[in-house]
């Protein structure tokens, strides 16, 4: 077949075939030793997502001991654990390594390649995840940690945290970081070496764009929290002094290392969400993504600007008023490539003709809410104001809006676009709609009026309160609203589990779709094409049916996307 | 149980502002914070209209085609500009704002009579009461007096626990330490709070306007399991009151370590310590 002949087949039409397998081996064999990036990918989003619903549960914890004032429910050395391992978890066991698993995915699939470049490297990183999360959740039968996500010392010093739980927590930090490091590279490799002919730096889709710069900020990122927590493993057990103020240490010299990294992890978890919106509205739009080159470039701007905002995090501490100034107008510049994205994305809907399915639900939410999140950014990047807002429930708030309402909410919009290619099934799109609702819903219920926590007074990781304060309604209302923002994830999650053996048959491109991943079979045989087309736009697939439309002229019905529009 | 919390007096206070009326830097930041609020409102309704109204309007219809438009570079370059200006207005009000937060002012005439010193954050005319704010796990000593700063445990200062006893209409500098962790010092309506690290000395102040206030705060920083305990007052009285509470507190003092001594005697001579 020439090279060209691809494109005058019509769409549907199988373009790659199975590679029989050279011997039969039982399924748990084959994914224990798998080195395909799909199943690796597969397992990075099981594993993460049984994290999130741990997670998830512990949040739930500390929202019903928060419910009522002086509940005693959970004692106070519980309750430090809880937000320790709920903190941890969610960062460094959920949002940053799913990320990892749909890059794994849909990488190589949308840049035209057979695999990653280090097929063996990415099943490292991915175990290393899976053993860095079972030696943190080990502690639970010991003594977790109960020095919060960031362990600022001298509370995470041995002196004041004896427990082996800490130091379970820096085994974490060093395993899940050569997880990431390992997987950074990979992805890095991938992107630069193994893009299909055609698909220069101005065809490349915008997710893998998002994950190029993903891996990038890891790379620069990881190796400094690694230092930082060697150093506080060896101020527990080898003598050193590093962080001690009794012997010339400094506490404030941690904070800086660990929110050099802390702050770029912070888009490492929230641009490939970015990516995944940047993918998801055009398609359901209809239309190209407005502004590809200001989307692309806001990306890379944001990740320089994410390694010099970190003091942002330290308005409070002893550091002079002139960095404070300096940390608050880079921020105030993270601000501006950040609005530009809705912007582009806004324009991208406008005008446009949309379908309504659940996965541009969660994108559209996610603006929505992301908003939210993007302006008290703004609010706490002042420092006079950040000095009352700080370590309250208003920056609780302000980051679960981009977490939880950001990062998550794309996560979601992600997995009802990508399920069909994953599975070959597609998820009930009425049960993704009443998810995204009641999600909705629950989210902003409960974070909302954390809001008003913060301004009436309430710090953070406290365990209880006492009443008459102006906290016990807000309170009351935020953890009645967890329970709402649970029962719509508990939704997503039946619908997962329903569609998985009954959903309807995808077909290979149930949403005439933009990118390369769609012109390959659901799911995708082990090689992932038999022929690579050349890439002439930032959109092959659609290019590929155009064509076939010119040259059949039959307009292409792909696996039945238009049974989503009302048209 | 909802009804009867959502009609208690107060049960919606601060839902949009923070927390002032203890001192002028608490109400300068609460002020700021409005101006902040005011054009973060506007960018808001603007953003999340435009999303709703485009969410509403352009649903696939019959016959409906979407407009393939790749981009426009001027409206890229406009909103850019527009939300670069933005942040220009909001850099300004800040630093206009900035001074009356960071310097604390003179105390007013009504306030008391003090003497003026040359370290450390000082109201023009340099005269302020001095107290120092030692955090530890979990309680907050305040040690009252401008020789605190040498050491607030040896020196033969009065101190009390937990709450601070200051005088209205006074420029008050704390001298903000910690002994064992990381606290943070925060009364909301009295200002913006300041981490009490180890190893170093933190400052900020506050100029109570009316005595007969009593304001509330705790610890904002994680510092181990009774964080939740470790809470702060302070009762704001009149400068005579003051007076006289600070000579009734040293002489309390000296008297219960004038029976810590006797205590001890006792102890010694009959040889169980």
């Amino acid at each position: 077949m020439s090279a060209t002949d691809y494109a005058v087949r019509p769409v549907p039409q199988i373009t790659a075939h199975e590679v029989t397998k050279p011997r039969e081996t039982k399924k748990w064999v084959d994914w224990v030793t798998t080195t395909d990036h799909k199943k690796i990918g597969i397992m990075y989003m099981v594993t993460t997502f049984v994290f999130f619903i741990l997670g998830g549960v512990e949040a739930l914890l500390m929202r019903v001991q928060l419910g009522v004032p002086n509940n005693t429910l959970i004692s106070a050395e519980h309750y430090n654990q809880l937000l320790t391992i709920h903190g941890t978890t969610m960062i460094f066991l959920f949002v940053v390594p799913i990320m990892a698993g749909f890059g794994n995915y849909f990488v190589p699939l949308m840049i035209g390649a057979r695999d990653m470049a280090f097929p063996r490297l990415n099943a490292l990183s991915y175990w290393l995840l899976l053993f860095g999360g079972i030696v943190f959740y080990f502690t639970l039968f010991f003594r977790p940690p109960e020095a919060g996500w960031w362990s600022y010392p001298p509370l995470s010093e041995a002196l004041y945290s004896p427990s082996a739980g800490q130091d379970a927590w820096i085994f974490l930090i060093h395993i899940t970081g050569i997880s990431s490091l390992v997987g950074a590279i990979n992805f890095y490799a991938t992107i630069v070496n193994m893009r299909a002919p055609g698909m220069s730096w101005g065809r490349l889709p915008l997710f893998v764009w998002s994950i190029l710069i993903y891996a990038v900020l890891l790379i620069v990122a990881l190796p400094v929290v690694a230092a930082a927590v060697t150093m506080l493993l060896t101020d527990r057990h080898f003598g050193t002094h590093f962080f001690d103020p009794t012997n010339h240490g400094s506490p404030v010299l941690w904070q800086h290392l660990f929110w050099f990294f802390g702050h770029p992890e912070v888009y490492i978890m929230i641009l490939p969400g970015f990516g995944i919106i940047s993918e998801v509205i055009p398609v359901f739009s209809r239309k190209p993504i407005f502004g590809y080159k200001a989307i692309a470039a806001a990306t890379s701007v944001i990740a320089f600007l994410a390694v010099l905002v970190w003091a942002h995090h330290m308005f409070a501490s002893p550091v002079p008023v002139v960095v404070l100034g300096f940390f608050m107008l880079s921020s105030f510049l993270i601000g501006v490539p950040t609005g530009v994205k809705i912007f582009n994305w806004i324009a991208t809907l406008w005008r446009g003709s949309l379908v309504m399915t659940a996965s541009l639900y969660y994108a559209v939410g996610f603006i929505a809410i992301f908003v939210i999140g993007g302006i008290t950014g703004i609010f706490l990047a002042i420092f006079p104001v950040d000095w009352q807002l700080n370590d309250t429930y208003f920056v609780v708030a302000h980051f679960h809006y981009v977490l939880m309402g950001g990062a998550v909410f794309t996560i979601f919009a992600g997995i009802y676009y990508w399920f069909p290619k994953m599975t070959g099934r597609l998820l009930n799109e009425r049960a993704g709609k009443v998810s995204f609702w009641i999600m909705f819903i629950g989210f902003n219920m409960t974070f909302f009026v954390q809001h008003a926590l913060g301004l009436s007074g309430m710090p953070r990781r406290i365990y209880t309160y006492q009443p008459g304060l102006g906290w016990s309604t807000y309170n009351l209302i935020s953890t009645i609203g967890s329970f709402i923002l649970s029962a719509g994830i508990l939704v997503t999650v039946i619908n997962i589990a329903h569609s998985f053996k009954h959903g309807r048959i995808a077909g290979p491109d149930p949403w005439k779709a933009n990118t390369l991943e769609w012109f390959t079979t659901s799911p995708p045989p082990v090689n992932n094409f038999d022929a690579i087309p050349r890439v002439r736009s930032v959109e092959p697939m659609r290019d590929i049916r155009r064509q076939v439309e010119r040259s059949t002229g039959v307009t292409q019905k792909t696996g039945g996307s238009e049974r989503f529009a009302r048209v | 149980m909802l009804a009867s919390l959502a009609l208690a007096p107060g049960a919606f206070a601060n839902f949009l502002t923070p927390k002032s009326g203890g001192s002028p830097n608490a109400d300068s930041i609460a002020e700021l914070y409005k101006l902040v609020l005011y054009i973060a409102a506007f960018v808001f309704l603007v953003v999340e209209l435009t999303l709703l109204y485009s969410v509403y309007k352009f649903r696939a219809k019959k016959g409906a085609v979407a407009a393939q438009i790749h981009g426009n570079t001027r409206l890229e370059i406009g909103w850019t500009v527009a939300a670069g200006l933005i942040l220009v207005v909001l850099t300004v009000i800040t630093f206009i704002k900035l001074p009356s937060i960071i310097n604390p002012p003179n105390s007013d005439p009504k306030g008391l009579v003090l003497s003026a010193s040359t370290t450390e954050p000082s109201p023009p005319n340099g005269r302020k009461l001095t107290i120092c704010v030692t955090g530890r796990q979990y309680i907050w000593r305040y040690t009252y007096g401008a020789a605190c700063q040498q050491n607030p445990f040896t020196t033969k200062l009065p101190y009390s626990y937990q709450q601070m006893v200051a005088p209205a209409n006074t420029t008050v500098v704390l001298v903000i330490q910690s002994t064992d962790v990381i606290h943070s010092w925060w009364i909301p309506s009295m200002g913006g709070k300041v981490d009490a690290v180890p190893g170093y000395t933190t400052y900020t102040w506050f100029q109570a306007p009316h005595a007969g206030a009593l304001f509330h705060g705790q610890c904002a920083q994680l510092c181990g399991r009774n964080h939740a305990a470790m809470t702060a007052q302070v009762k704001v009285v009149t400068p005579a009151e003051y007076a006289a509470w600070i000579q009734q507190q040293t002489t309390a003092i000296s008297a219960a370590n004038q029976q810590v001594i006797q205590l001890r005697r006792v102890l010694r001579a009959t040889g169980n310590l």
